[in-house]
Protein backbone atom coordinates (compact mmCIF):
# COMPACT_ATOMS: atom_id res chain seq x y z
CA UNK A 1 0.00 0.00 0.00
CA UNK A 2 1.51 3.73 -1.02
CA UNK A 3 0.48 6.27 1.24
CA UNK A 4 1.31 10.01 0.56
CA UNK A 5 0.99 12.08 2.94
CA UNK A 6 1.11 16.44 2.79
CA UNK A 7 3.53 16.33 0.10
CA UNK A 8 4.10 19.59 -1.42
CA UNK A 9 6.74 20.49 -4.27
CA UNK A 10 8.10 23.54 -5.37
CA UNK A 11 9.66 23.96 -8.87
CA UNK A 12 11.66 27.61 -9.87
CA UNK A 13 10.22 29.20 -6.88
CA UNK A 14 6.09 28.57 -7.85
CA UNK A 15 4.63 25.69 -5.44
CA UNK A 16 3.33 22.79 -8.01
CA UNK A 17 1.34 21.72 -5.22
CA UNK A 18 1.06 21.67 -1.28
CA UNK A 19 -0.75 19.46 1.14
CA UNK A 20 -1.11 16.69 -1.76
CA UNK A 21 -2.31 13.25 -0.02
CA UNK A 22 -3.53 10.08 -1.66
CA UNK A 23 -3.79 6.22 -0.56
CA UNK A 24 -3.00 3.95 -2.81
CA UNK A 25 -4.44 0.14 -2.52
CA UNK A 26 -3.93 -3.13 -3.82
CA UNK A 27 -6.23 -3.64 -7.34
CA UNK A 28 -5.99 0.54 -7.63
CA UNK A 29 -5.23 2.47 -10.74
CA UNK A 30 -4.73 6.15 -10.02
CA UNK A 31 -5.28 8.28 -13.16
CA UNK A 32 -3.61 11.53 -12.31
CA UNK A 33 -4.77 14.21 -14.26
CA UNK A 34 -3.96 18.13 -14.70
CA UNK A 35 -3.28 20.60 -17.61
CA UNK A 36 0.64 20.59 -18.61
CA UNK A 37 3.61 21.89 -15.94
CA UNK A 38 0.91 21.19 -12.86
CA UNK A 39 3.54 19.10 -11.49
CA UNK A 40 2.55 15.35 -12.49
CA UNK A 41 5.86 14.23 -13.68
CA UNK A 42 7.10 15.91 -10.53
CA UNK A 43 4.77 14.22 -8.53
CA UNK A 44 5.58 10.85 -10.17
CA UNK A 45 9.10 11.54 -10.00
CA UNK A 46 9.02 12.33 -5.84
CA UNK A 47 6.70 8.95 -5.55
CA UNK A 48 9.18 6.93 -7.11
CA UNK A 49 11.67 8.63 -4.65
CA UNK A 50 13.81 9.88 -7.44
CA UNK A 51 13.94 13.46 -6.12
CA UNK A 52 12.83 14.50 -2.76
CA UNK A 53 10.12 16.99 -2.06
CA UNK A 54 9.65 20.35 -0.35
CA UNK A 55 8.02 18.38 2.83
CA UNK A 56 5.57 15.67 3.27
CA UNK A 57 6.22 12.07 3.36
CA UNK A 58 5.62 9.35 0.76
CA UNK A 59 5.08 5.47 2.92
CA UNK A 60 4.96 2.17 1.38
CA UNK A 61 3.19 -0.14 3.60
CA UNK A 62 3.55 2.02 6.59
CA UNK A 63 7.09 3.03 6.12
CA UNK A 64 8.57 5.98 4.67
CA UNK A 65 10.50 4.80 1.42
CA UNK A 66 13.61 6.76 1.99
CA UNK A 67 14.30 4.33 4.85
CA UNK A 68 12.88 1.36 3.10
CA UNK A 69 14.70 2.21 -0.28
CA UNK A 70 15.95 -1.27 -1.50
CA UNK A 71 12.44 -3.35 -0.26
CA UNK A 72 10.90 -1.12 -2.02
CA UNK A 73 12.87 -0.59 -5.50
CA UNK A 74 11.80 -4.36 -5.61
CA UNK A 75 8.61 -3.63 -5.83
CA UNK A 76 8.19 -0.76 -7.63
CA UNK A 77 8.49 -0.48 -11.78
CA UNK A 78 8.57 3.18 -13.03
CA UNK A 79 8.28 3.99 -16.49
CA UNK A 80 9.15 7.68 -16.97
CA UNK A 81 9.33 10.21 -19.89
CA UNK A 82 12.05 9.03 -21.38
CA UNK A 83 11.94 5.65 -22.55
CA UNK A 84 15.39 4.54 -21.92
CA UNK A 85 16.11 2.81 -25.16
CA UNK A 86 19.47 2.46 -26.37
CA UNK A 87 19.92 3.49 -29.92
CA UNK A 88 23.19 1.59 -30.51
CA UNK A 89 21.81 -1.93 -29.29
CA UNK A 90 19.51 -4.28 -30.35
CA UNK A 91 15.22 -4.63 -29.76
CA UNK A 92 16.07 -7.46 -27.72
CA UNK A 93 18.94 -6.55 -26.22
CA UNK A 94 17.58 -3.51 -25.07
CA UNK A 95 14.77 -5.85 -23.08
CA UNK A 96 17.50 -7.93 -21.70
CA UNK A 97 19.51 -5.10 -20.81
CA UNK A 98 16.67 -2.60 -18.73
CA UNK A 99 15.66 -6.13 -17.01
CA UNK A 100 19.23 -7.27 -15.89
CA UNK A 101 19.62 -3.78 -14.70
CA UNK A 102 16.56 -4.16 -12.77
CA UNK A 103 18.19 -7.06 -11.25
CA UNK A 104 16.24 -9.75 -13.68
CA UNK A 105 17.53 -12.56 -15.90
CA UNK A 106 14.74 -13.28 -18.13
CA UNK A 107 15.12 -16.61 -19.93
CA UNK A 108 15.34 -16.48 -23.78
CA UNK A 109 11.85 -18.09 -24.35
CA UNK A 110 10.37 -14.97 -21.90
CA UNK A 111 11.73 -12.10 -23.56
CA UNK A 112 10.24 -13.78 -26.86
CA UNK A 113 6.95 -13.74 -25.71
CA UNK A 114 6.74 -10.20 -23.99
CA UNK A 115 8.13 -8.91 -27.38
CA UNK A 116 5.23 -11.20 -29.17
CA UNK A 117 2.67 -9.15 -26.76
CA UNK A 118 4.01 -5.56 -27.88
CA UNK A 119 4.36 -6.70 -31.51
CA UNK A 120 7.80 -5.98 -31.86
CA UNK A 121 9.20 -9.81 -32.24
CA UNK A 122 9.46 -9.48 -35.77
CA UNK A 123 12.62 -6.82 -35.35
CA UNK A 124 13.70 -8.35 -32.29
CA UNK A 125 17.25 -7.94 -34.14
CA UNK A 126 16.94 -4.59 -35.93
CA UNK A 127 19.51 -1.90 -34.26
CA UNK A 128 16.60 0.36 -31.73
CA UNK A 129 18.00 3.50 -34.20
CA UNK A 130 15.23 2.17 -36.77
CA UNK A 131 12.25 2.23 -34.41
CA UNK A 132 9.27 4.52 -34.55
CA UNK A 133 8.56 6.58 -31.83
CA UNK A 134 5.14 4.21 -31.11
CA UNK A 135 7.86 1.04 -31.03
CA UNK A 136 9.96 2.77 -28.80
CA UNK A 137 7.38 3.12 -26.55
CA UNK A 138 6.39 -0.52 -27.40
CA UNK A 139 9.52 -1.63 -26.08
CA UNK A 140 9.92 0.40 -22.93
CA UNK A 141 6.62 -1.13 -22.21
CA UNK A 142 7.53 -4.44 -22.90
CA UNK A 143 8.38 -4.57 -19.50
CA UNK A 144 5.63 -4.83 -18.35
CA UNK A 145 4.82 -8.44 -19.55
CA UNK A 146 8.46 -9.18 -17.62
CA UNK A 147 8.35 -8.35 -14.50
CA UNK A 148 6.85 -9.12 -11.63
CA UNK A 149 6.92 -5.89 -10.06
CA UNK A 150 3.29 -4.92 -7.72
CA UNK A 151 3.55 -0.82 -8.39
CA UNK A 152 3.82 0.78 -11.25
CA UNK A 153 4.58 3.99 -12.18
CA UNK A 154 3.77 5.13 -15.79
CA UNK A 155 4.43 8.42 -17.08
CA UNK A 156 2.30 9.16 -20.36
CA UNK A 157 2.35 5.72 -21.16
CA UNK A 158 0.10 6.07 -23.81
CA UNK A 159 2.24 8.56 -25.55
CA UNK A 160 2.34 7.25 -29.65
CA UNK A 161 1.16 4.23 -28.99
CA UNK A 162 -1.71 3.12 -31.73
CA UNK A 163 -4.70 2.03 -30.87
CA UNK A 164 -4.54 -1.58 -31.01
CA UNK A 165 -1.39 -0.65 -28.84
CA UNK A 166 -3.24 1.25 -26.48
CA UNK A 167 -5.73 -1.69 -25.84
CA UNK A 168 -2.96 -4.12 -25.15
CA UNK A 169 -1.61 -1.86 -22.45
CA UNK A 170 -5.29 -1.68 -21.32
CA UNK A 171 -5.86 -5.11 -20.95
CA UNK A 172 -2.55 -5.42 -19.30
CA UNK A 173 -3.01 -3.23 -17.00
CA UNK A 174 -6.47 -4.47 -16.11
CA UNK A 175 -4.71 -8.12 -15.84
CA UNK A 176 -2.38 -6.16 -13.49
CA UNK A 177 -5.07 -5.17 -11.30
CA UNK A 178 -6.84 -8.07 -11.07
CA UNK A 179 -4.16 -9.54 -9.92
CA UNK A 180 -3.74 -7.24 -6.82
CA UNK A 181 -1.14 -4.88 -8.34
CA UNK A 182 -1.38 -0.94 -8.13
CA UNK A 183 -0.80 1.50 -10.70
CA UNK A 184 -0.47 5.14 -10.97
CA UNK A 185 -0.14 6.88 -14.24
CA UNK A 186 -0.54 9.90 -15.89
CA UNK A 187 -2.07 10.49 -19.30
CA UNK A 188 -3.96 13.06 -21.56
CA UNK A 189 -6.38 10.33 -22.89
CA UNK A 190 -8.89 8.10 -21.33
CA UNK A 191 -7.98 4.99 -20.95
CA UNK A 192 -10.62 2.58 -20.98
CA UNK A 193 -10.45 0.86 -17.84
CA UNK A 194 -13.21 -1.23 -16.08
CA UNK A 195 -14.60 1.67 -13.51
CA UNK A 196 -14.05 -0.97 -10.50
CA UNK A 197 -10.25 -0.38 -10.30
CA UNK A 198 -10.29 3.36 -11.74
CA UNK A 199 -9.59 6.19 -9.05
CA UNK A 200 -8.96 10.04 -11.12
CA UNK A 201 -7.23 12.65 -8.39
CA UNK A 202 -6.75 16.08 -9.95
CA UNK A 203 -2.81 17.15 -9.50
CA UNK A 204 -2.23 21.50 -9.20
CA UNK A 205 -4.30 24.25 -8.25
CA UNK B 1 25.32 -12.38 -5.51
CA UNK B 2 22.88 -10.25 -7.36
CA UNK B 3 24.56 -7.14 -6.77
CA UNK B 4 28.10 -8.54 -8.33
CA UNK B 5 25.77 -9.90 -11.33
CA UNK B 6 24.35 -6.43 -11.55
CA UNK B 7 27.42 -4.66 -12.28
CA UNK B 8 28.75 -7.16 -14.32
CA UNK B 9 26.03 -6.99 -16.61
CA UNK B 10 26.25 -2.80 -16.87
CA UNK B 11 29.82 -3.37 -17.46
CA UNK B 12 29.49 -5.27 -20.40
CA UNK B 13 26.70 -3.21 -21.42
CA UNK B 14 29.10 0.28 -21.33
CA UNK B 15 31.90 -1.54 -23.55
CA UNK B 16 29.56 -3.03 -25.97
CA UNK B 17 27.76 0.55 -26.22
CA UNK B 18 31.61 1.87 -27.05
CA UNK B 19 31.98 -0.58 -29.60
CA UNK B 20 28.43 -0.65 -31.24
CA UNK B 21 30.17 3.10 -32.40
CA UNK B 22 34.06 2.61 -32.20
CA UNK B 23 34.33 6.01 -34.15
CA UNK B 24 34.21 7.84 -30.79
CA UNK B 25 36.89 6.06 -29.30
CA UNK B 26 39.23 6.54 -32.15
CA UNK B 27 38.38 10.04 -32.21
CA UNK B 28 40.46 10.17 -28.83
CA UNK B 29 42.86 7.80 -29.47
CA UNK B 30 43.47 9.74 -32.76
CA UNK B 31 43.26 13.09 -31.09
CA UNK B 32 46.81 11.39 -28.68
CA UNK B 33 48.35 10.26 -31.71
CA UNK B 34 48.47 13.49 -33.43
CA UNK B 35 48.65 15.91 -30.39
CA UNK B 36 51.46 14.17 -29.74
CA UNK B 37 53.31 13.81 -32.99
CA UNK B 38 52.78 17.47 -33.98
CA UNK B 39 55.51 18.04 -30.98
CA UNK B 40 58.53 17.13 -32.90
CA UNK B 41 57.45 18.66 -35.92
CA UNK B 42 56.71 22.04 -34.33
CA UNK B 43 59.82 22.22 -32.15
CA UNK B 44 62.57 20.49 -34.37
CA UNK B 45 64.35 17.35 -34.31
CA UNK B 46 67.08 18.21 -31.85
CA UNK B 47 67.29 14.64 -29.63
CA UNK B 48 68.12 16.88 -26.31
CA UNK B 49 65.16 18.91 -26.45
CA UNK B 50 63.04 16.28 -27.45
CA UNK B 51 64.23 14.26 -24.61
CA UNK B 52 63.74 17.21 -21.95
CA UNK B 53 60.03 17.96 -23.64
CA UNK B 54 58.80 14.36 -24.27
CA UNK B 55 57.32 12.98 -20.75
CA UNK B 56 55.37 16.40 -20.54
CA UNK B 57 54.30 16.28 -23.83
CA UNK B 58 53.14 12.82 -23.21
CA UNK B 59 51.46 13.54 -20.10
CA UNK B 60 49.67 16.50 -21.34
CA UNK B 61 48.04 15.08 -24.54
CA UNK B 62 46.84 12.13 -22.36
CA UNK B 63 45.03 14.67 -20.23
CA UNK B 64 43.48 16.43 -22.75
CA UNK B 65 42.32 13.23 -24.58
CA UNK B 66 40.76 11.81 -21.49
CA UNK B 67 39.18 14.82 -21.20
CA UNK B 68 37.55 14.15 -24.58
CA UNK B 69 35.80 11.36 -23.84
CA UNK B 70 34.61 12.56 -20.29
CA UNK B 71 31.87 14.49 -21.79
CA UNK B 72 30.02 11.32 -22.69
CA UNK B 73 30.38 9.76 -19.96
CA UNK B 74 26.80 9.82 -18.27
CA UNK B 75 25.54 12.22 -20.72
CA UNK B 76 23.99 9.57 -22.54
CA UNK B 77 22.59 7.88 -19.84
CA UNK B 78 21.02 10.70 -18.51
CA UNK B 79 19.47 11.80 -22.01
CA UNK B 80 17.70 8.64 -22.65
CA UNK B 81 16.57 7.77 -19.13
CA UNK B 82 18.56 4.99 -18.40
CA UNK B 83 20.11 6.87 -15.54
CA UNK B 84 16.69 7.16 -13.82
CA UNK B 85 16.63 3.36 -13.83
CA UNK B 86 20.21 3.04 -12.82
CA UNK B 87 18.93 5.07 -9.51
CA UNK B 88 15.97 2.68 -9.22
CA UNK B 89 18.24 -0.51 -9.47
CA UNK B 90 18.54 -2.86 -6.15
CA UNK B 91 22.42 -1.75 -6.76
CA UNK B 92 24.15 0.92 -4.59
CA UNK B 93 24.86 4.46 -7.22
CA UNK B 94 28.21 4.70 -5.72
CA UNK B 95 28.89 1.29 -7.02
CA UNK B 96 27.04 2.03 -10.41
CA UNK B 97 29.71 4.77 -10.84
CA UNK B 98 32.59 3.12 -9.83
CA UNK B 99 31.98 0.37 -12.73
CA UNK B 100 30.57 3.00 -15.05
CA UNK B 101 34.26 4.74 -14.70
CA UNK B 102 35.97 1.44 -14.97
CA UNK B 103 34.11 0.65 -17.99
CA UNK B 104 35.31 4.27 -19.09
CA UNK B 105 38.70 3.72 -18.04
CA UNK B 106 38.86 0.53 -20.13
CA UNK B 107 38.13 1.86 -23.60
CA UNK B 108 40.18 5.12 -23.24
CA UNK B 109 42.76 5.54 -20.44
CA UNK B 110 44.06 1.76 -21.15
CA UNK B 111 44.48 2.15 -24.72
CA UNK B 112 46.06 5.14 -24.17
CA UNK B 113 48.35 3.80 -21.84
CA UNK B 114 49.57 1.08 -23.92
CA UNK B 115 50.02 3.25 -26.97
CA UNK B 116 52.21 5.59 -25.41
CA UNK B 117 55.56 3.81 -24.95
CA UNK B 118 54.81 3.75 -29.36
CA UNK B 119 54.66 7.39 -29.49
CA UNK B 120 57.18 7.81 -26.73
CA UNK B 121 59.59 6.65 -29.30
CA UNK B 122 59.17 9.56 -31.38
CA UNK B 123 61.21 11.28 -28.31
CA UNK B 124 64.35 9.19 -28.05
CA UNK B 125 63.21 8.05 -24.78
CA UNK B 126 65.19 5.42 -23.57
CA UNK B 127 63.59 1.64 -22.79
CA UNK B 128 63.50 2.06 -19.21
CA UNK B 129 62.36 5.45 -19.31
CA UNK B 130 59.08 4.07 -21.66
CA UNK B 131 58.46 1.11 -19.43
CA UNK B 132 58.27 4.03 -16.54
CA UNK B 133 55.68 6.23 -18.74
CA UNK B 134 53.57 3.15 -19.08
CA UNK B 135 53.55 2.44 -15.73
CA UNK B 136 52.99 6.17 -14.29
CA UNK B 137 50.54 6.53 -17.13
CA UNK B 138 48.55 3.08 -16.00
CA UNK B 139 48.10 4.09 -12.44
CA UNK B 140 47.57 7.81 -13.36
CA UNK B 141 44.03 7.21 -16.10
CA UNK B 142 42.30 5.64 -14.27
CA UNK B 143 42.55 8.57 -11.49
CA UNK B 144 41.72 10.91 -14.32
CA UNK B 145 38.84 9.01 -15.20
CA UNK B 146 37.47 8.84 -11.45
CA UNK B 147 38.33 12.56 -11.13
CA UNK B 148 37.09 13.37 -14.18
CA UNK B 149 33.92 11.32 -13.24
CA UNK B 150 32.96 13.94 -10.14
CA UNK B 151 33.43 16.79 -13.27
CA UNK B 152 30.94 14.87 -15.63
CA UNK B 153 28.31 13.86 -13.01
CA UNK B 154 28.06 17.99 -11.49
CA UNK B 155 27.79 19.36 -15.57
CA UNK B 156 25.37 16.96 -16.19
CA UNK B 157 22.52 18.38 -18.10
CA UNK B 158 24.26 22.28 -17.82
CA UNK B 159 24.35 24.46 -20.74
CA UNK B 160 27.81 24.34 -22.48
CA UNK B 161 28.44 21.64 -20.47
CA UNK B 162 31.87 20.79 -22.35
CA UNK B 163 33.60 23.99 -21.55
CA UNK B 164 32.64 23.76 -17.98
CA UNK B 165 33.73 20.66 -17.43
CA UNK B 166 37.54 21.45 -18.84
CA UNK B 167 37.70 24.63 -16.60
CA UNK B 168 36.30 22.29 -13.54
CA UNK B 169 38.46 19.37 -14.01
CA UNK B 170 41.74 20.41 -15.39
CA UNK B 171 42.56 22.33 -12.78
CA UNK B 172 41.84 19.00 -10.58
CA UNK B 173 44.38 16.90 -12.94
CA UNK B 174 47.42 18.87 -12.16
CA UNK B 175 49.39 17.00 -9.05
CA UNK B 176 47.97 13.83 -11.55
CA UNK B 177 50.43 15.80 -14.00
CA UNK B 178 52.92 16.78 -12.33
CA UNK B 179 53.32 13.56 -10.12
CA UNK B 180 53.18 11.69 -13.75
CA UNK B 181 55.06 13.65 -15.65
CA UNK B 182 57.63 13.91 -12.61
CA UNK B 183 58.50 10.28 -12.52
CA UNK B 184 58.99 9.86 -15.98
CA UNK B 185 61.46 12.81 -16.24
CA UNK B 186 63.00 11.79 -13.14
CA UNK B 187 63.83 8.35 -14.46
CA UNK B 188 64.85 10.25 -17.82
CA UNK B 189 67.61 11.93 -15.99
CA UNK B 190 68.79 8.91 -14.38
CA UNK B 191 67.12 9.38 -11.01
CA UNK B 192 64.64 6.92 -8.98
CA UNK B 193 61.07 7.38 -10.40
CA UNK B 194 59.37 5.92 -7.57
CA UNK B 195 58.63 8.35 -5.58
CA UNK B 196 56.25 9.79 -8.34
CA UNK B 197 55.13 6.11 -9.07
CA UNK B 198 53.94 5.84 -5.07
CA UNK B 199 52.55 9.58 -4.88
CA UNK B 200 50.63 8.65 -8.08
CA UNK B 201 49.58 5.03 -6.25
CA UNK B 202 49.22 6.52 -3.38
CA UNK B 203 46.58 9.01 -4.84
CA UNK B 204 44.24 6.45 -6.68
CA UNK B 205 43.62 4.55 -3.95
CA UNK B 206 42.43 8.00 -2.31
CA UNK B 207 40.69 8.46 -5.55
CA UNK B 208 38.88 4.93 -5.64
CA UNK B 209 37.49 5.41 -2.04
CA UNK B 210 36.05 8.85 -2.76
CA UNK B 211 36.15 9.63 -6.38
CA UNK B 212 32.86 7.68 -7.01
CA UNK B 213 30.84 8.68 -3.19
CA UNK B 214 31.38 11.97 -4.57
CA UNK B 215 30.41 11.63 -8.19
CA UNK B 216 27.20 9.28 -7.11
CA UNK B 217 26.46 12.86 -5.00
CA UNK B 218 27.17 14.90 -7.66
CA UNK B 219 24.62 12.92 -9.75
CA UNK B 220 21.78 12.87 -7.17
CA UNK B 221 21.69 16.56 -7.26
CA UNK B 222 21.86 17.27 -11.18
CA UNK B 223 18.99 14.24 -11.68
CA UNK B 224 16.56 15.95 -9.11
Amino acid sequence: MLQVEALACQRGGRWLFDHFTLTLIPGELIHLQGVNGSGKTSLLRILAGLSSPESGIVRWNGVDIQECRDEYVSHLLYLGHQPAVKDDLTVRENLQVSCRLAGLEPSAESLRSALEETGLLSRSNLPARVLSQGQRRRLALSRLWLENRRLWILDEPFTALDVHATQLLERRLEAHLAAGGMVILTTHQQPDIAEDYLRILGVGT
Amino acid sequence: MKTLHILRWLLQRDIQLVFRRRSDLVSTLFFFVIAVSLFPLGVGAEPALLRAIGPGVLWVAALLSAMLSLSRLFAADHADGTLEQLLLSPVPLTLVVGVKVLAHWLVSGLPLALLAPLLGLQFDLAARDLGVLTLSLLLGTPLLSLIGAIGAALTLGVRGAGVLLAVLVLPLYIPVLIFGAGAVAASATGMDPAAGLSLLGALLALGVVFAPLAAAAALRLSIE
